[in-house]
């Protein structure tokens, strides 16, 4: 085939060399180090009570946090694209807050917030709620840095949706949750799912904010990323491979997921 | 009409609390002690050397991004070829993978027990622990920035313009200059702004290549930290309040940018 533009040449060696000296060459790295593990120190590493124990707070504290994004990312979505308010396009800005924070700068404030001597500490606490050193201060993190996530799947998918169809419903005589429920539901579910499945990602890889809340407190509040790099420090690259490569195949496995997902949202999205 | 006017109120109190407060926190927190304690801190020598290492970075990072985020951007939007697919999802990849992995990786490929550590210390290359290293694994984080704003542009632009200028006997060069850059320009410039960003507030994975030595390899995130576990907390909230800022610059952009569009 004949190109008609220039510059394959040129674009294919550039992208290929970047993407494989930074991107593929350090995730090479990683698999060999995973592969010469081999598959029973492997399992004996990613099975220690430690490993599994931090395994589970990341998932159990991304999944709380998940749950927030997605109640509070639906019910943002709808407030900035169906309502008119003053002040809403301030509202619309803060979204991009937590994304345009470095994330050691939210994990300070929180931690710092929560805490006994905090403003919001100091309403917490005398109602014996601890949220620093525990699994909430975990979920609080990773809830913070990803929401805006669903916020910005959904948004433009309600901005696209033809109001006939629910005018229809209206003089059908449908009740406002029907409408909902049968109209406007079905076609932002494929783009909240991938909005939730990305907020969870980045809830699972989620390090900086985490690290200033959650004391790191072996079996109690050490994510599995941290754990990781203790491993390093302690010169245990084994033991550092071997969760990264977990943490990496379940970043990999949401990133196809979401792919899938993306492709499923797509015939509803008329904008490019 | 009251079901309006309870989700606007539920959104805006929800947003007060979520994100609002934990921002008015940080500028009430370095500045709490006044301007003098505010001045000191940001002006000691480790945090201004944080700061000039973080810009470093910054300004090496950015145009190396660019320059690839355009390459990419021209290769899958204006050629068909095995395994575009593939690396579409290639390009996506350091957008899902957390930067702690990142540099978990980084230290396997270029760390003493390292692929490649025995040929770099044999060479006497130093890359983690350095400046070097911090830059490449800010590169991984940030790659797919760039490349995510300028591609869906550029695919939805289509190449006519292009392939005239082509008729007309233009050159790439010129191709470039003069019909896809105007085209692109508030994309790229949007890309930019959001990577320089994120390379300014890399944390997870320049914490593990960089070793945090003081007054050397601290980055301003990594400084934040350092003096958060010093229990310096007025100092970590002055630097902080720097990156804050610095985030609400880039967000003011952005928002200008999304009105261009």
């Amino acid at each position: 085939m004949k190109r008609v533009l220039p510059g394959f040449g040129l674009s294919m060696g550039v992208t290929l060399t970047y993407l494989g000296v930074i991107v593929l060459l350090p995730l090479v790295a990683l698999v060999l180090r995973g592969a010469e593990i081999g598959p029973e120190r492997f399992w004996a590493i990613v099975t220690a009570p430690r490993t599994l124990a931090a395994l589970q707070l990341t998932l159990v504290a991304g999944a709380m946090a998940t749950v927030v994004n997605a109640a509070y990312g639906l019910l943002m979505a709808w407030v900035l694209v169906r309502y008119d308010f003053p002040g809403k396009r301030v509202l619309d800005a803060l979204m991009d807050i937590p994304f345009a924070l470095p994330t050691a700068v939210a994990g300070l404030a929180l931690s710092a917030l929560f805490s006994a001597n905090g403003w919001f500490g100091a309403l917490l606490e005398p109602m014996g709620i601890k949220v620093v050193f525990t699994i909430w201060g975990v979920a609080i993190a990773m809830s913070f840095t990803s929401i805006p996530f669903v916020v910005r799947t959904v948004q433009p998918v309600l901005e696209d949706l033809d109001p006939q169809y629910e005018q229809a419903a209206i003089t059908l005589g449908a009740h406002p949750f029907t409408i909902f429920r049968k109209v406007i539901w079905p076609v932002i579910l494929p783009s909240f799912l991938v909005g939730v499945t990305l907020s969870f990602a980045r809830s699972l890889g989620e390090f900086g904010a985490v690290v200033f809340i959650a004391g790191n407190l072996p079996m109690k509040t050490e994510i599995a990323s941290l754990l990781a790099v203790i491993r390093l420090e302690e010169y245990d690259y084994n033991g550092a491979a071997a969760i990264a490569l977990v943490l990496l195949i379940i970043a990999l496995l949401l990133l196809v997921i979401s792919n899938l997902l993306q492709a499923r949202a797509l015939p509803y999205k008329a904008k490019p | 009409m009251t079901a309006r006017r309870l989700l606007i109120a539920a959104a805006l109190i929800s947003t007060l609390f979520l994100v609002v407060v934990p921002l008015a926190y940080i500028f009430s927190r370095a500045f709490g002690q006044g301007w003098a304690a505010y001045q000191a801190n940001i002006l000691h020598p480790d945090t201004l050397h944080a700061i000039w290492l973080t810009a470093v970075v910054a300004v090496i990072v950015l145009p190396i991004n660019i320059a690839f985020g355009i390459a990419a951007a021209w290769l899958v939007a204006r050629f068909r070829f095995w395994g575009r697919g593939l690396l579409v999802l290639l390009i996506e990849i350091p957008f899902s993978v957390s930067p702690i992995i990142a540099g978990i990786c980084y230290l396997l490929l270029y760390g003493r027990q390292g692929l490649l550590g025995p040929l770099l210390l044999e060479n006497g290359i130093q890359i983690l622990f350095a400046v070097p290293g911090i830059v490449l694994v800010t590169m991984f984080v940030t790659s797919p920035f760039v490349a995510r704003e300028v591609l869906p542009l550029m695919e939805a632009q289509g190449s006519e313009q292009e392939q005239a200028a082509v008729t007309l006997g233009a050159s790439g060069w010129q191709i470039f200059r003069r019909v896809t850059l105007p085209n692109i320009r508030w994309a790229l410039l949007y890309g930019a702004v959001l990577c320089a960003a994120r390379a300014v507030g890399e944390f997870g994975g320049v914490s593990v290549v960089s070793g945090s030595i003081r007054g050397q390899t601290n980055t301003l995130p990594l400084q934040v930290e350092l003096l958060f576990n010093d229990l310096n907390v007025v100092g970590a909230f002055a630097a902080a309040s720097t990156l804050t800022l610095i985030a609400l610059v880039a967000l003011a952009v952005k928002t200008l940018l999304d009105r261009q569009h």
